[in-house]
């Protein structure tokens, strides 16, 4: 817990679901809407829960698979720099969106990623966004004050450490490719990826070897 | 436009909601009414009324209050619900009746349900091939647009008027503002530019931290 200094008007998504086994205003509207739809003809039953099955399961994270490819093969993650999109075909995704993006965190540089003006997020790659990254404070802060905004998530950059923000506000989606720590000489790919984090790959935390 | 959705820079808000979810515990959808409206909203889509754009337009035009107050999945809602009557699909009368209007055609849905879940994970690519070579090189220095025009733009406020560099340049790709009134794709190249956080933020920013924003050429003039 980070903090509680939240209300209920500024995260209404706390109280629209059910509660106490009563549908919430919102479930009510929604199959109203589709009901509607329904007996207009535009679409069917069948289509909606196809559709919200696949919404459920269509978006893996494979994020950690393509980054710890990166920390073990110099020639992939050259590739993966030069030509995401590319790269992560080479081992079978298929991002459908046009271009990824990859950025790396070297000693001297941090970066980190945000869409301001909606919510645009590598979904191919890291499956559906957390609630915060679609939330109005981080798409407002990010970008102006980044360094306090990582310490909300643990992360503390020296000042000397260039950090670099990411507003992707067009079709290009962007991955970091964080630091390999120290501690990791030696494991398998299959290792790497438990500590390579979805929250990493975003940029507002580091990868960290568990005690 | 000039509107609430554009955040960035925004000051005065409080916390970053983190607490709903510590790296992935957090369930794709909070309630079954969330991938339902996301399926309708899907689902709506295969009429080919609006495109990404207008989609995206039909929630920066929220009323403000309800933009700031509304959860992500009550603005889908909401934006769904003026994009379909704005295109004729249901009518508001319809909507308060929740039923159709005695009489009203029965349509045939635009796609099957066989042919549905292979189309639905595709997004739809903006790169389209372009005879016009870029105007700018990597490295040139550019300032943006003040302002572009009240429909749907992709060029965020705070980095409006500012000068940066391009970085990268990313070929030419479909351009929001048109596309968003079905007034045409209107293919334009597309760049990355990276803005100094004091040029962006003044002096009380660090020195050395950057803002990279991908912006397409007409956004953008030499500086």
């Amino acid at each position: 817990m980070v903090n509680n200094h939240v209300d209920d008007h500024q995260h209404p998504h706390q109280t629209a679901g059910q509660r106490d086994g009563v549908p919430s205003e919102y479930e009510i509207m929604s199959r109203a809407m589709q009901e509607l739809l329904i007996d207009q003809g535009v679409m069917t039953a069948d289509e909606v829960r196809a559709t919200m099955e696949a919404f459920e399961s269509d978006y893996p994270n494979r994020g950690a698979k393509v980054i710890a490819r990166a920390w073990t093969d110099p020639a992939f993650k050259k590739f993966l720099l030069r030509d995401g999109k590319a790269a992560v075909a080479s081992m079978g995704i298929d991002l459908e969106t046009d271009q990824l993006v990859a950025v790396e965190n070297t000693p001297e540089i941090h970066n980190v990623i945000v869409c301001t003006l909606c919510s645009c997020y590598p979904r191919h790659l890291l499956g559906q966004p957390p609630t915060w990254y679609k939330s109005d404070n981080y798409r407002k802060r990010v970008v102006v004050e980044p360094r306090p905004v990582l310490a909300e998530f643990g992360t503390q950059l020296s000042d000397d450490v260039t950090l670099r923000v990411h507003d992707s506000n067009a079709d290009m989606r962007y991955v970091v490719i964080p630091m390999r720590p120290e501690g990791t000489q030696g494991w398998s790919e299959a290792q790497l990826e438990e500590i390579i984090t979805r929250d990493a790959m975003v940029g507002v935390t580091l990868p960290t070897v568990l005690e | 436009m000039d509107g609430v959705h554009d955040l960035g820079g925004v000051e005065g808000f409080g916390p970053i909601p983190i607490e709903d979810d510590r790296e992935g515990d957090e369930p794709v959808f909070h309630a079954d009414w969330e991938p339902r409206v996301m399926a309708i909203r899907s689902l709506m889509g295969f009429w080919r009324k609006w495109n990404i754009d207008g989609g995206r337009h039909s929630i920066e035009c929220l009323p403000p209050a309800d933009y700031l107050g509304f959860s992500y999945y009550e603005k889908w809602l909401a934006g769904l619900v003026n994009l379909m009557v704005s295109t004729g699909l249901v009518t508001t009368e319809e909507i308060s009746a929740g039923q159709p209007r005695p009489g009203a055609d029965v349509a045939t849905p635009p796609v099957d349900t066989a042919e549905l879940v292979q189309f639905l994970p595709r997004g739809r690519p903006s790169s389209r091939a372009t005879s016009s070579p870029p105007a700018f090189s990597i490295g040139d220095t550019v300032r943006t647009a003040r302002h572009m025009h009240s429909g749907h733009t992709r060029l965020p406020r705070y980095v409006r008027g500012h000068i940066g560099e391009i970085i990268s340049g990313h070929g030419a790709h479909v351009f929001p503002d048109t596309n968003a009134k079905l007034a045409g794709e209107d293919p334009q190249h597309l760049y990355t530019v990276r803005f100094t956080a004091r040029e962006l933020w003044g002096e009380m920013a660090s020195g050395h931290d950057t803002v990279t924003v991908d912006l397409w050429e007409s956004y953008i003039a030499p500086a």
